[in-house]
């Protein structure tokens, strides 16, 4: 269960982007976890109240897309789902040559950040 | 109005940039690291002690780091070796992180080690996740675990570069189905070598170490299926000869007094409390 350490460095990225771009909080947060990545959406929505307690994203959504593997043969370029568990040998010429060109995601695709003006979260910058 | 940002962020891109950090910075003084994954009870530390023993009888300088989420006894059984050992307590963590092995190497790592060999926490899912700067990531599979370990956790089979099976001495006693477990090894890591071993006959002694050593050397280790550089690829299995511009990072964090440097706060504690054992089960 590395869920709730996905899930707290899902929190300190996002925390440091709220401040880089002068957010006052955090709504929503979209993931893509493929399908091979060896995260479970389920558990991280299970950790993600918690992972959020006293930060930025304190009472923000999280909603996490599955991406389906999908993986190519180098030498033939035949393209597949390889499926859980996958299955990586290439059905056109057996080979072992492959790339997965989805399906090992762990990505931060956006955020919504909370409406307001810009709170004190990166500091008064001086600039005035 | 609700502003929304595409961030397009890898969620482990501090991990990943401590392991690339942490890879160059052994590579620039000649080591690497090995990294072993396995459910817990496979033969880990058995397998461990035969590879220490004899690299100490080669003269080959290795180094090695066990976590568990309690007890040293591991560190007192590699440390028979004669090898320089270090237990790292994950105060229940289920996993290494690479920012935690940093803050366990610095001030430790003996400067001629060639190898360090870090047997990570017993458990074959969560460590799948974090690349900790290995330059060989070794997955063992006992004969009694079941043909069908490698599709119950494609992760950790499927980002090995290589594949050990242990206690190959009772594969008969198990009913080891072998062309079964060869065959789901395959199909989620096409060409990965598979190899026997046996902590008590022998069997395959020494096949990590030399292993080991010919990546060291520059032999190329398999390379297991890649996410395609065009897609965000978070924790790819680590490939050896990497180099980055991290190099003064790394020197930096190797140059840190021991164990102040910890990244997790929750393991501190234990950070201190093991400088102490780790002075007891330290031969030199």
């Amino acid at each position: 269960m590395h869920e709730m350490s996905i899930a707290a460095a899902v929190v300190d990225q996002v925390s440091r982007a709220a401040a880089e771009h002068g957010a006052r909080g955090v709504t929503a947060v979209r993931l893509d976890v493929g399908e091979l990545a060896g995260v479970v959406p389920a558990a991280l929505d299970f950790c993600w109240e918690l992972a959020c307690e006293g930060t930025a994203l304190a009472g923000s959504v999280l909603s996490a897309t599955t991406v389906t593997a999908r993986a190519r043969c180098v030498p033939c370029a035949v393209e597949w789902a390889p499926g859980l568990p996958p299955d990586l040998g290439c059905p056109g010429c057996g080979g072992g040559r492959v790339e997965l060109l989805t399906g090992r995601e762990l990505q931060i695709r956006g955020v919504d950040w909370a409406d307001g003006p810009p709170g004190p979260g990166p500091g008064p910058t001086g600039e005035a | 109005m609700c502003r929304t940002t595409d961030l397009r962020r890898a969620v482990l891109a501090q991990n990943d940039d401590s392991a690339r950090a942490l890879r160059d910075g052994l590579a620039a003084r000649g080591a690497i690291a090995v990294n072993l994954l396995s459910s817990p009870g496979s033969g880990k530390t058995a397998l461990l002690e035969t590879e220490l023993a004899l690299a100490r009888e080669r003269g080959v300088p290795v180094a090695a780091l066990t976590a568990d989420l309690a007890t040293e006894n591991d560190a007192r059984r590699l440390a028979r070796s004669g090898v320089p050992v270090q237990q790292v307590l994950t105060d229940g963590l289920c996993h290494l992180e690479a920012v935690m092995l940093r803050g366990y190497l610095a001030g430790w790592l003996p400067a001629d080690a060639a190898l360090l060999f870090v047997e990570n926490v017993g458990n074959l899912v969560c460590p799948a996740a974090y690349d900790l700067g290995e330059s060989l990531r070794v997955v063992l599979a006992s004969v009694t675990e079941g043909e069908d370990k490698p599709l119950k956790y494609p992760t950790a089979f499927g980002t090995a570069q290589l594949v050990l099976i242990t206690k190959a001495d009772l594969a008969a006693a198990a009913e080891f189905d072998e062309a079964a477990f060869l065959a789901n090894v395959a199909r989620v890591n096409p060409g990965v070598e598979v190899v026997h071993t046996s902590a008590r006959t022998g069997l395959g002694a020494g096949a990590l170490l030399d292993r080991a050593l010919a990546v060291r050397a520059g032999t190329p280790a398999h390379r297991p299926v890649m996410t395609s550089p065009a897609v965000a690829a978070p924790h790819h299995p680590p490939v050896p000869d990497h180099h980055h511009d991290h190099d003064h990072d790394a020197h930096h964090d190797h140059e840190h007094e021991h164990g102040a440097h910890h990244g997790h706060g929750a393991h501190h504690g234990h950070g201190a409390h093991h400088g102490h054992d780790h002075a007891a089960v330290d031969p030199r």
